[in-house]
């Protein structure tokens, strides 16, 4: 369509991919501002469009993205390289999130992702470890534990090393943590649901209502505290809580009973017949399928199940796809403008795989790079091609369209 | 189109069932208005259309009711779904999705239409309500009226031949409320749908209305028929119907327009005008033109009230002679006094530099458009929220700093929603909370209870009562510890006819006590029952203030219907009207 639309990087492949538009296309989703860039403008051209309905990057690309630096993350324990990921992962965010509510959560997963870190470090004071180590920091009164609590240690001899590791260990998982974050503050859940297999529809349906239900409870525990008031009573304490509780649930049962008569009057839960023999067939491939998947994510995540993990996820997720489908048959429902998986989503969810799949390669070549030892204690030096590597995740900071500023905080 | 043949709903529990003998056929391609008073079985009668009732709600329907041929009994609602569109009284609990553009394909997707005719009537759709600009919004930040747009626009998509709305229009405000009506005829006229719809406002909808079907009373069989037969026996019916009625004008007159043009003869046995509203002469109501544009000003007309002790500067380049009069200063601190309020959320600017001063026996009515800052302005004064800037004083104290208890002495608010105000399972346990809260001696509740609203056992659930008898309820409550200031929000919202006019009463006996009285409100009859002054804010400054003639009978928003009909003359009411015509002397309006 318009390769010039996009960065250099891009020319080469799915140049005519669908959705793609030049950010003045006029595409019907524009809402008419008078302020968009003429198409012959050469700096409206480079970068990429702005974010539209009709262009928005799929969902699952930014979860592939997402999951791919989380593995990534999951094959080093290099505090550099795991800083190096969070930092990507931020920029990304920073520069490519909307207004939206759920925007806001890379700051609350990063902040859980300290927690975790300093629960880490607290336990392997309090409980011990087993990874020895010559520096000895304090010593802590050792707590004797009955015969039958042998193997665990309260207390006693706090090493650097031992802290140096948890730390390490503790920041691979914060990473994770992180990453999970990011892909919730860019793709919106909405959307994600939209691109599930018909089969999974009613319970995408049941988390959407959940999620619209949240903000809905908290306005009403506000409108009856200030209701309290208004009798002439504190708004704080147990009794206020108990007093309002009751009603604030009420109120959520009404509405969702609303919602549930509305949802019905509008036709939702219209099926097609299917014969039984399908609908047996279905539940056996997805719980086959979804176990596979299972086995196959633990075996990738483990340390040393990286051989059989990929065959099984594989199989898993064929099966998996396959009862989905067969499941579909029952469902009548059409999806009206679901996201396309265009170049950009194709080059997104790349740029992650590549991060996963280079880094994976390194563990393997470098092992001493990726996992620094803290016996001797020293310290850890940034393997250059795996930093170069998880640069590769900024892609996303390129080619992904730009969300408009202001875009749901109207 | 629609058809009941010897419908009759019992729900589970109930005595009496709450529709009776209907047997009557709605045509295609009509407005049908479904009138009568609170609890007589309308929104069961709509529910029955679109199969919710009894397949959703539960109970026995006898009969048979068939909708483009199909029966309820062997079709589900979500068989239905093509055919009748339903929107309920409030659009916020009809939403499924977050987003406008969502919400409208989602009844098209239940149906599995194809993506490329699901992606055209989304587009016309959103053409045809005025959406495009809106389609990309999350449905929490739309306003009263635009819900209500998308709410029927989603609805609209699958194409469905019916129509179902029940009270569509009483949560908005005039202009939204027209914007609403404009669109439905629109379907009908250009479409053919069958629109049923349910309303107690009927001053907004009966001159849309092909045929009126009529439930009088609970129990009573349905009658429809054309709007002027219906109307000239319907015990709930427009001021223009009662003028009418009075008048005894043949035939009965709908529409302004037509009441109008039938006026001359009236306006020759009446006085040339009405006999003074206001006990004091007011000086005319002051109008910025431009509104929304113009900074706030302290109205002229309240000008021996509201005080200007350092104008703006805004009105110093205008140069608009108000005059600057210093503050009364009486022993008695007054009810609420509010000077250059501007109250911030975020980055928005809710209300802006507002001077308001509300004394003793005076009624206010707050109007103005949906969002404007009425429910706000009352929320600062009772101290629910704090002002960013300015001064608010009620009863001599600052509401947010004074505490609770303290405050329910001073000012009484009763929210939109009354129920927010109940919690106990009984009255009589309300009623001795609420004497505990005040620090009132046991009694004095249930005592104003009793005298607001008679024959209501002491052993009723709250949730029993009906919205008007519900709404006095938590009134009573909040009068108990004896305020000087009474603020309502939205109080006639859902209530028929007769539980307005037993709100009036009892809001006229208050102020005759001495009580303040401040009424946010879209309900333009009410304001001109009630109100000695009309206070109008648009995004949130004061836009008007003045005695309620002068400044209601020139605005074609917020003019109530006899207004209309006998300008430029002043008459607001028809009690004034009949007052005027009868020789006896009434206690006429205000």
């Amino acid at each position: 369509m318009t390769p010039l639309a996009r960065g250099p990087r891009t020319v080469t492949t799915h140049a005519a991919a669908p959705g793609h538009q030049a950010p003045a296309g006029g595409g019907p989703g524009g809402a008419g501002e008078g302020s968009r860039v003429p198409a012959y403008d050469k700096r409206g051209l480079r970068g990429a469009p702005e974010a539209r309905r009709g262009n928005a990057l799929h969902a699952g690309a930014w979860w592939v993205w997402a999951l791919g630096l989380a593995t990534g993350a999951s094959r080093t324990t290099n505090p550099l390289l795991l800083g190096l990921i969070v930092a990507v992962a931020g920029y990304v965010v920073a520069v490519r999130r909307t207004a939206a509510p759920w925007a806001r959560s890379y700051g609350a997963f990063l902040r859980l992702g300290l927690v975790v870190i300093g629960l880490r470090l607290v336990f392997s004071t309090l409980l011990g470890s087993p990874v020895p180590g010559a520096h000895t920091l304090v010593t802590l009164p050792e707590v004797a534990l009955p015969a039958w609590a042998q193997g665990i240690r309260l207390g006693g001899r706090v090493s650097a090393e031992q802290l140096v590791f948890a730390f390490y260990d503790g920041a691979k998982l914060a990473a994770l943590l992180v990453c999970v974050g990011a892909a919730n503050a860019l793709a919106n859940p909405a959307r994600l649901l939209k691109s599930l297999p018909a089969a999974l529809y009613e319970a995408g349906v049941a988390v959407v209502v959940a999620m619209t239900f949240a903000p809905n409870m908290v306005a009403d525990v506000a409108r009856l505290r200030t209701a309290r008031r208004l009798r002439g009573r504190p708004t704080g304490g147990v009794k206020a809580v108990l007093q309002i509780g009751l009603p604030v649930l009420e109120g959520a049962l009404e509405r969702s009973v609303a919602v549930a008569a509305s949802m019905d009057a509008r036709g939702y839960g219209r099926t097609a017949q299917v014969p039984a023999a399908v609908r047996r067939t279905t539940s056996a491939l997805t719980l086959g399928g979804l176990l596979g998947m299972c086995a196959g994510t633990y075996g990738l995540l483990a340390a040393q199940g990286a051989v059989f993990g990929l065959p099984v996820l594989l199989l898993g997720l064929a099966l998996a796809l396959a009862g989905l489908r067969l499941g579909g048959r029952r469902s009548l429902r059409t999806r009206y403008r679901p996201d396309r998986w265009g170049g950009r989503a194709w080059l997104v969810a790349g740029s992650g795989a590549a991060v996963a799949a280079l880094l994976a390669y390194a563990a393997v070549t470098d092992p001493e790079g990726l996992r620094p030892g803290v016996v001797p204690l020293v310290a850890p030096a940034l393997p250059l091609w795996p930093a170069a590597a998880i640069l590769i995740g900024l892609l996303p900071a390129l080619v992904a369209p730009v969300p408009p500023k202001e875009a749901s905080s109207l | 189109m629609i058809r009941f043949e010897q419908v009759s709903v019992t729900y589970e529990g109930a005595r009496a069932p709450a529709l009776r003998d209907a047997d009557f056929t709605v045509p295609e391609g009509e407005l049908t208005l479904l009138v009568g008073p609170s609890g007589v079985g309308k929104s069961t009668l709509l529910g029955a259309v679109s199969g919710l009732v009894p397949h959703f709600t539960g109970g026995r329907l006898r009969g048979r009711v068939t909708v483009a041929g199909r029966d309820t009994r062997t079709h589900r609602p979500r068989e239905l779904a093509d055919v009748v569109g339903t929107v309920g009284q409030d659009p916020s609990a009809h939403f499924v999705t977050d987003v406008v553009e969502d919400e409208l394909a989602y009844g098209m997707e239940s149906l599995g239409l194809p993506p490329a005719v699901m992606r055209r009537r989304v587009e016309e759709t959103l053409d045809l309500l005025g959406l495009n600009e809106l389609r990309d919004r999350p449905l929490a930040t739309l306003s009263g009226g635009q819900r209500q747009r998308v709410a029927i626009g989603s609805v609209l998509t699958p194409h469905p031949r019916v129509l179902v709305l029940d009270e569509p229009t009483s949560a908005l405000d005039p202009g939204a409320a027209e914007e609403v009506l404009a669109v439905l005829q629109r379907l009908v006229h250009d479409l053919g749908t069958t629109v049923l719809m349910a309303e107690h406002r009927l001053e907004r909808v009966v001159q849309y209305a092909d045929r009126v079907l009529l439930l009088a009373a609970p129990g009573a069989a349905p009658v429809l028929g054309s709007p002027a037969e219906i109307m000239a026996v319907s015990p709930v019916h427009p001021p223009v119907v009662s003028l009418g009625r009075l008048a005894g004008w043949s035939p009965l007159p709908l529409s302004v327009r037509n009441a109008r043009r039938l006026s001359p003869t009236l306006l020759t046995r009446l006085p040339p005008t009405p006999p003074a509203t206001c006990p004091t002469p007011a000086p005319p109501a002051f109008e910025a033109r431009g509104a929304g544009r113009s900074p706030a000003q302290p109205g002229a007309a309240g000008a021996a009230r509201a005080t200007a002790p350092h104008r703006t500067f805004w009105s110093r380049l205008r140069r608009t002679p108000a005059p600057a009069t210093t503050p009364a200063t009486d022993p008695a601190p007054l009810p609420a006094q509010v000077t250059h309020l501007t109250l911030r959320r975020a980055r928005a600017e809710i209300l802006r530099d507002i001077t308001l001063t509300v004394t003793a026996g005076e009624t206010v009515a707050l109007m103005g458009r949906n969002g404007a800052g009425k429910s706000t302005l009352l929320a600062t004064l009772a101290g629910t929220l704090a002002p960013t800037t300015g001064k608010v004083l009620v009863g001599g104290r600052t509401p947010h700093r004074t505490p609770p208890p303290e405050m329910i002495r001073r000012v009484a608010l009763v929210p939109q929603d009354p129920r927010d105000l109940l919690y106990a399972d009984t009255v009589a346990a309300e009623c001795a909370a609420a004497d505990a809260d005040a620090g009132a001696a046991p009694g004095t509740c249930r005592a104003l209870v009793t005298s607001l609203l008679p024959g209501v056992p002491d052993d009723t659930h709250p949730r029993d009562l009906s919205e008007g008898q519900r709404l006095v309820l938590a009134l009573a409550l909040v009068l108990t510890g004896g305020p000087a200031l009474v603020l309502l929000d939205e109080p006639t919202r859902g209530l028929d006819y007769a539980a307005k006019a037993r709100l009036v009463e009892i809001l006229r006996a208050l102020a005759a006590d001495g009580h303040a009285i401040v009424l946010a409100t879209h309900d333009v009859e009410l304001a001109a029952e009630l109100a000695h002054r009309v206070v109008i804010l648009a995004g949130g400054e004061v836009v008007a203030d003045g005695p309620t003639a002068e400044v209601v009978v020139s605005s074609p928003a917020f003019a109530p219907q006899v207004a209309k009909v006998l300008a430029p003359a002043h008459w607001l009411t028809v009690s004034q009207v009949a007052s005027a015509l009868s020789p006896h002397p009434e206690d006429h309006p205000a």
